[in-house]
């Protein structure tokens, strides 16, 4: 894969905007896209007439019920009369459309672009939006067993627990910071004061996954405005830029993989750090916001962006390293188990924060620590992709 | 800035049905033959990125991104999907390689609508849930219709001129090997058809064909180790115009248009009606391919109608329309639609359109729109 080496233009980040993590909003998926928009750009100082071209995120069509659901909600992204594309790579959507922005603004095609995520759940299926999930696997082979989300990243969590000797008690350790760092979130729909004990006597879903291990169903939108160099240096005094992408694809067959460790990630944390010129993830990357549908999923995650050793993510967890006070922050935003998880949006979501982090904005959530440096990331399809941005201030 | 081209594209389908083959099986045979055809290049060492262009609803797969990437090779490696037509992934691999991110990138596009058996309720799916859904059109074409008849009456277009463009577009399609629906027809055979939808017959909406294709886009520097004839990409630009069918306009296609502007801006066209030697153009409707020619700027709209009765668009006018067919004889493979412009524009300018061939054609205008019910247009400008 290339590096940064061709790489002639830059790319920032200048505005971030987000609507509430709710279950059953009354807004449609049009609406929710267009308040976050909106926040975004007022951020930025800029208008709708001043963007040159939209690009979206949304996961599967069947959640808000809308075939071709780029094109039913481009109104509510600002897209009328505008050059706009959908991206989609699952629950890694949210982190992937910075990333085709990215190439939207550093081609040279775009200058101002309106990066928006949308998703609306609740309505999707009786009696559960999991339903929708039945519908995600091979026709032939895997179909007819009729799996379901959860089971899968059960195995997943199991095989990880009994590869690296890592307890229920552990994994639970991130749920609680998680949900805890929501509380100052405005935004988050799952914020709680709750202890270990909470996570493990929760009620049990597929062992080893309790009901607080989980993020929770929920509509909202997260939007972001990026720009070319010359406009980021027009716009404001403190652009976030956006230094390194990455993202990878596994096989479909996820059944003929090694569960423990997510090599995709691996390989997508390689590319981003590689353009960014970081060679020394765990010492340079000063806040990361790592996908965490399920609570085990931040360590993995760590794992596999080099954040942490290898087996070695519940030992940082359980030392305090990745509480908001600690050298590597993590989810300071609450994450998707505080926050909420409209998935594309909730991907964007963990942009955003990265964005506010580095600019000092982040309010309650504030990390302790000067970061300069941060890194979101979100993983989704089969258990199969990658996507990471690493952001500079 | 270094150019973007086209150095190879495989197909594998173009048939009314293709129980043999998997959606998978008809990729990997695509990608293969698009490999080779790009001077023998290797997905797993030479490709930078992959990209698909699907819609769930179409593959009956919820998250059919999942499925992307085995049968091109791009297991571990970047791959993503658009929503969007073939021609978006096109759009996007153009902007990667300008970006300086990617040298190689391998678009893919397909459709399997045989597989499909409730395809007028999907369609309805894709219209809005509170405002249009419950209306319960029994047709869907109906809302095309209305456009085809506004769209009619102002630019003074008759039935007969529908029937003209319809007689030729099938007519050409009897000299490409890829159009199921080709057929000789002359216009007292059109005229006789029943109506699906009043302006519409049967021969005025295009079918279904299953299909997939692969196109393989590099940087000027690898272009020109790869072959000796590239095809350059010398602008891109797509737009959304809004889809909402009480809002819209329907005397024009505003998307093609702004789309074609950003395009031609690239690719410094000035003067559309007469720098191109051909055009490929979305006739998934007699009506919207006539509406596109304008909207491209290769017809004034006052004169489209003596244009088209003139013969201005015919193979051996001024400025044919699709050569070797279009949808109408294709049918339409879902997203890959556009990918089979592309195709065809492509073996044009390489001289490899057989019985098709134009002679001397240079530059060419590619035009992809995302079909019923949608406002979503893309223009490619291709030279040799």
């Amino acid at each position: 894969m290339k590096t940064n080496v061709y790489v002639k233009k830059r790319v920032a980040v200048v505005g971030a905007g987000l609507t509430l993590f709710r279950r059953r909003m009354l807004e449609t998926p049009q609406e929710l896209a267009w308040i976050a928009a909106k926040r975004a750009l007022d951020q930025a100082g800029l208008e709708l007439k001043d963007i040159d071209c939209i690009v979206s995120g949304s996961a599967p069509d069947a959640f808000d019920g809308v075939h071709l659901k780029g094109e039913y909600y481009s109104e509510g992204a600002g897209a009328i009369g505008k050059p706009h594309l959908r991206v989609y790579v699952g629950g890694g959507t949210g982190v992937f459309v910075p990333i085709a922005a990215w190439w939207h603004v550093a081609s040279g095609l775009c200058r101002r672009v309106l990066v928006v995520a949308e998703e609306k759940m609740s309505s999707a299926a009786d009696p559960h939006p999991q339903a929708v999930f039945r519908h995600i696997w091979d026709p032939i082979t895997e179909k007819p067993l009729n799996p379901n989300l959860i089971w899968i990243f059960a195995l997943e969590m199991h095989r990880y627990m009994h590869k690296c000797r890592v307890s229920k008690e552990d994994i639970a350790l991130v749920s609680v910071k998680n949900k805890r760092n929501a509380l100052d979130n405005p935004y988050a729909q799952a914020a709680a004061n709750i202890t270990v004990e909470d996570v493990l006597k929760s009620e049990l879903l597929v062992y080893p996954v309790n009901r607080l291990d989980i993020s929770p169903v929920s509509d909202g939108a997260a939007a972001l405005v990026m720009v070319s160099e010359e406009w980021a240096r027009r716009l404001t005094d403190t652009p976030i830029w956006v230094d390194g992408i990455g993202y990878t694809l596994d096989t479909s067959y996820w059944t003929n993989r090694e569960l423990s460790f997510p090599v995709y990630l691996k390989n997508a944390a390689e590319m981003a750090y590689k353009m960014a010129g970081i060679e020394r993830p765990m010492k340079e990357i000063d806040v990361a916001e790592p996908y965490d549908p399920f609570d085990y999923k931040e360590l993995h995650h760590l794992e596999g962006l080099g954040l942490a050793p290898r087996c070695g993510a519940a030992e940082m967890t359980r030392e305090g390293v990745t509480q908001r006070d600690g050298d590597l922050p993590v989810c300071p935003s609450g994450g998707l188990l505080g926050v909420g998880n409209p998935i594309a949006a909730a991907g964007l979501m963990k942009t955003a924060e990265i964005f506010w982090q580095l600019r000092g904005e982040a309010g309650k959530r504030q990390v302790r620590k000067d970061a300069v440096t941060g890194l979101a990331q979100a993983w989704g399809d089969l258990m199969q992709v990658g996507t990471v941005v690493i952001m500079r201030r | 800035m270094s150019k973007i081209a086209l150095v190879g594209m495989g197909y594998t389908g173009f048939t009314r049905s293709s129980e043999h083959l998997s959606f998978r099986e008809m990729v990997y045979q695509a990608a293969v033959k698009a490999y080779n055809d790009a001077g023998g290049i290797d997905p797993r060492r030479d490709v930078d990125a992959f990209i698909s262009c699907q819609e769930d609803f179409w593959e009956g797969v919820s998250i059919a991104d999942e499925f992307a990437p085995d049968q091109l090779g791009g297991v571990l490696k970047p791959v993503y999907t658009v929503t969007g037509d073939g021609l978006h992934c096109v759009a996007n691999a153009y902007m990667m390689i300008r970006s300086g991110v990617a040298d190689i990138v391998v678009v893919e596009s397909h459709g399997k609508p045989s597989e499909i058996i409730s395809m007028s309720d999907i369609v309805w799916f894709s219209t809005d849930p509170i405002y249009v859904r419950p209306l319960k059109i029994p047709n869907p074409h109906a809302l095309q219709a209305l456009e085809a008849r506004v769209y009619m009456r102002s630019r003074g277009l008759r039935r007969e001129d529908l029937g003209l463009y319809v007689v030729q577009s099938l007519g050409n399609a009897l000299l490409s090997d890829r159009a199921p629906y080709a057929a000789k027809l002359d216009l007292d055979g059109y005229l006789e058809a029943e109506y699906v939808v009043d302006p519409l017959t049967a021969y005025d909406i295009a079918g279904y064909s299953d299909a997939a294709i692969v196109a393989v886009v590099a940087s000027e520097e690898i272009a020109r180790k790869l072959t000796d004839q590239p095809l350059w990409i010398d602008g891109v630009g797509w737009a959304t115009e809004i889809s909402t069918i009480s809002m819209r306009s329907m005397e024009e296609d505003i998307a093609t248009k702004l789309a074609a502007r950003m395009a031609y801006d690239q690719a410094n066209i000035k003067d559309p009606g007469r720098e191109f030697d051909f055009a490929e153009v979305d006739e998934r409707y007699s009506y919207k391919a006539i509406q596109a020619i304008e909207a491209l700027g290769l017809a004034r709209m006052d004169t489209i109608a003596s244009d088209l009765r003139g013969g201005s668009f015919s193979r051996s006018g001024s400025l044919p329309v699709n050569p070797s067919g279009g949808a109408l004889g294709e049918g339409v493979p879902l997203e890959a639609h556009g990918l089979a412009r592309l195709l065809s524009a492509y073996e044009q300018l390489r001289g490899r359109a057989g019985r098709a061939q134009l002679s001397g054609a240079e530059k060419a205008v590619v035009h992809g729109w995302r079909g019923l019910g949608t406002s979503s247009s893309i223009v490619l400008v291709l030279s040799r």
